[in-house]
């Protein structure tokens, strides 16, 4: 189920034009919050993203950037999550820590961050557009009456001071800017890597203030039984690879993903897939890239019989460098790529694959003499 | 049991362009289809119904053509199929879409008895917000789990459900309580043909149309553009990188003599991955 307002991609919709005119409720909302997202202890690399990103909306309003921070006790996460928060620009942290916050539940986080909001009034509240941050989030805004811009691609202040949330519509064939008026905070997920990470400053201390989980276990309907983590080996890490192979329908049949993997594994990448292959069942679904799928930022990619679909664009655009390989020389994707090869991607990706070889053969055999 | 799936019809995104020039959407022609992830979601309310009995019923929202939606979702085997059509509900984003349809779902409950579960597709092709879900869900107060790859188990006695929830990284295993939303995955399962029995039933069965005041919906301030927090400014297109790719042809040369080519420029635009990848020794 979703907004029908997708279905008039038009702003002529009656209020694009429409001034704010902000409730004396929300006057005193004030400030930045970047929700810290913790897995598993660690610090998920979208809320950095989110802090860097954070920290020029800030500025630009003038107000503090501060990080939010839920979770078990005793600092095993939170502690260093709050480092991170002021080493990425944050003024102040506000932490909650439970018990009840040991694994993610929608209810406990819901509460946790609906309590600090109320208590604090940000002005905008910014969480990392995964299975978690979209949960979350989908709860707190609803909670708040409050309106949310899903999976967000660009932010910025206006002249006026609101948010500007742009995100990709119509799965990516259109971007639009989306303002919540009359209601705060104005709340945002966006999408792990496109926006770049920041550097770490040397500013390791900050204010932080703490607040307790009002709510008690039996409260929550809701119980962890266990956590199955993916195996390490078969795990996809797409999102944060330097290098990524990835293949399209050009490939022709299944059993000639050999080509990508070959090359993926000799210069040390990941290798994916466009949408269809997907469908077809060819590769599963955490290596699909794209709207559907997952945004890449490596320095290197490597787009092997992908035609370049829209859908396909937003999610690679963020490469350093784009290489395509396709047979069409007025596929689209050929608009977008760095370097173009107009060829068959099944004989040129063993070509490639040699050609990365040899290049490098020289160190292997100083290894081999030695 | 009683199990109401939300969908929603959805232009195919994947047939949609953009005007070259005036940057607006070609709709004309765009074939409308059931969002693909909804039809997760309905297949598993079947099987749900098929392990504990009871009824599936289809609820949408949208202008009055999503009828043909409806009609699908019969044929594959759906007992009743409600459309919630009404004017003031066009140009809703996703917190007014949700209380329109939370609302219609209290009224469904009143009509036909409360639901055990609501099922929704993970997000929509055309909106891609995975907003609305959680927002039914928290208006009529049901557990929330999202991103569901597999219902475990129900004990109707206990009124007690264990899913299997996709996170980052790994997979959650849940135990909750009756009633809830859950939002399903997709690749989880296919969706069934239909029998013959329900295709004829389906031409002739009739869709209730609900307005907002069939729905029981008074507050008509909080649906539609005025119920809607967020507002769309401005519509683009993406901006085209000003150079297209410089595109090496490889109709007079060798494969292999132009793999090297590309390779050397590779490392020419990105000396830093040449170290590292000789430093690795990964080649």
């Amino acid at each position: 189920m979703e907004t029908q307002k997708s279905e008039t991609p038009s702003p002529a919709a009656g209020r694009a034009g429409m001034k704010k005119e902000l409730p004396n409720d929300f006057q005193d909302h004030r400030d930045v919050w970047v929700f810290i997202e913790l897995e598993r202890g660690q610090v998920h690399p979208v809320s950095v993203e989110l802090l860097g990103e954070g920290r020029k909306l800030a500025d630009k309003l003038g107000v503090q950037l501060a990080g939010v921070v839920v979770g078990p006790p005793d600092g095993v996460g939170t502690g260093p999550a709050i480092a991170d928060a002021f080493a990425y620009g944050a003024d102040l942290a506000y932490l909650i820590e439970s018990p009840l916050l040991a694994n993610y539940r929608n209810e406990p986080f819901t509460k946790a961050l609906t309590d600090l909001v109320i208590s604090h009034k940000p002005e905008i509240l910014l969480l990392g557009a995964t299975t978690l941050g979209r949960d979350l989030a989908g709860s707190v805004a609803t909670t708040l009456q409050t309106g949310l811009t899903a999976d967000c691609t660009e932010l910025d202040v206006d002249a006026d001071g609101s948010l500007a949330a742009t995100r990709p519509t119509f799965g990516g064939s259109l971007l639009c800017t989306i303002y919540t008026l009359n209601c705060r905070p104005q709340m945002a997920t966006v999408r792990p890597r496109v926006m770049s990470t920041p550097q770490r400053v040397a500013k390791p201390i900050g204010r932080v203030v703490r607040h307790d989980l009002t709510m008690v276990e039996e409260e929550i309907v809701t119980k962890v039984l266990g956590f199955l983590s993916d195996g390490q080996t078969e795990d996809a890490n797409l999102a944060y690879a330097d290098i990524v192979v990835a293949g399209g329908l050009g490939l022709g049949a299944a059993e000639n993903l050999q080509h990508l993997k070959d090359l993926a594994r000799t210069i040390g990448g990941e290798f994916g897939c466009s949408r269809p292959l997907v469908q077809k069942g060819w590769m599963p679904l955490d290596r699909q890239i794209g709207q559907t799928g997952k945004t890449i930022r490596p320095k290197l990619y490597v787009a092997a019989g992908i035609s370049g679909a829209v859908q396909h664009r937003v999610g690679v655009e963020g490469a350093d460098l784009i290489v395509a390989i396709n047979t069409d020389r007025n596929a689209p994707i050929f608009d977008f790529a760095h370097m173009g090869v107009v060829a068959d991607a099944i004989t040129f990706l063993p070509a490639l694959t040699e050609a990365f070889t040899k290049r490098m053969a020289p160190r292997d055999r100083m290894k081999l003499v030695n | 049991m009683h199990i109401v799936v939300c969908i929603k019809q959805v232009p195919d995104s994947a047939q949609i362009r953009v005007h070259p020039v005036t940057n607006t959407i070609m709709r004309q022609g765009v074939p409308t289809i059931i969002n693909p992830y909804d039809l997760f979601a309905l297949e598993e309310a079947f099987k749900v119904r098929d392990c504990h009995g009871g009824k599936v019923t289809v609820l949408t929202m949208g202008p009055p053509m999503a009828e043909q939606a409806m009609r699908k979702a019969l044929t594959y085997g759906a007992d009743r199929a409600i459309l919630l059509t009404d004017r003031h509900f066009a140009g809703s984003d996703t917190l007014a879409t949700s209380f329109a349809i939370s609302q219609a779902i209290a009224k469904i409950g009143d009509s036909f008895g409360a639901p055990d579960i609501v099922f929704t597709g993970k997000q929509t092709i055309d909106g891609d917000t995975a907003q609305v879900g959680p927002g039914i869900a928290k208006r009529l107060d049901l557990q929330q789990l999202t991103y569901i790859t597999k219902i475990a188990s129900i004990d109707l006695h206990a009124r007690e459900i264990t899913v299997e929830r996709r996170s980052e990284g790994g997979t959650q295993m849940l135990r909750s309580k009756l009633p809830c939303l859950i939002t399903m995955l997709e690749g989880v399962n296919t969706i069934r043909r239909g029998s013959l029995d329900d295709a004829l039933r389906a031409a002739r069965f009739p869709i209730l149309k609900w307005s907002a005041a069939d729905a029981g919906i008074e507050e008509l301030a909080n649906c539609g553009l005025r119920g809607s927090p967020t507002v769309v400014k401005r519509v683009f297109a993406p901006t085209p990188r000003a150079q297209k790719a410089m595109q090496i042809d490889t109709t007079d040369k060798t494969v292999d003599h132009v793999a090297d080519e590309v390779v050397a420029s590779i490392f020419t635009n990105q000396p830093a991955l040449e170290v590292e990848l000789s430093s690795n020794g990964s080649a």
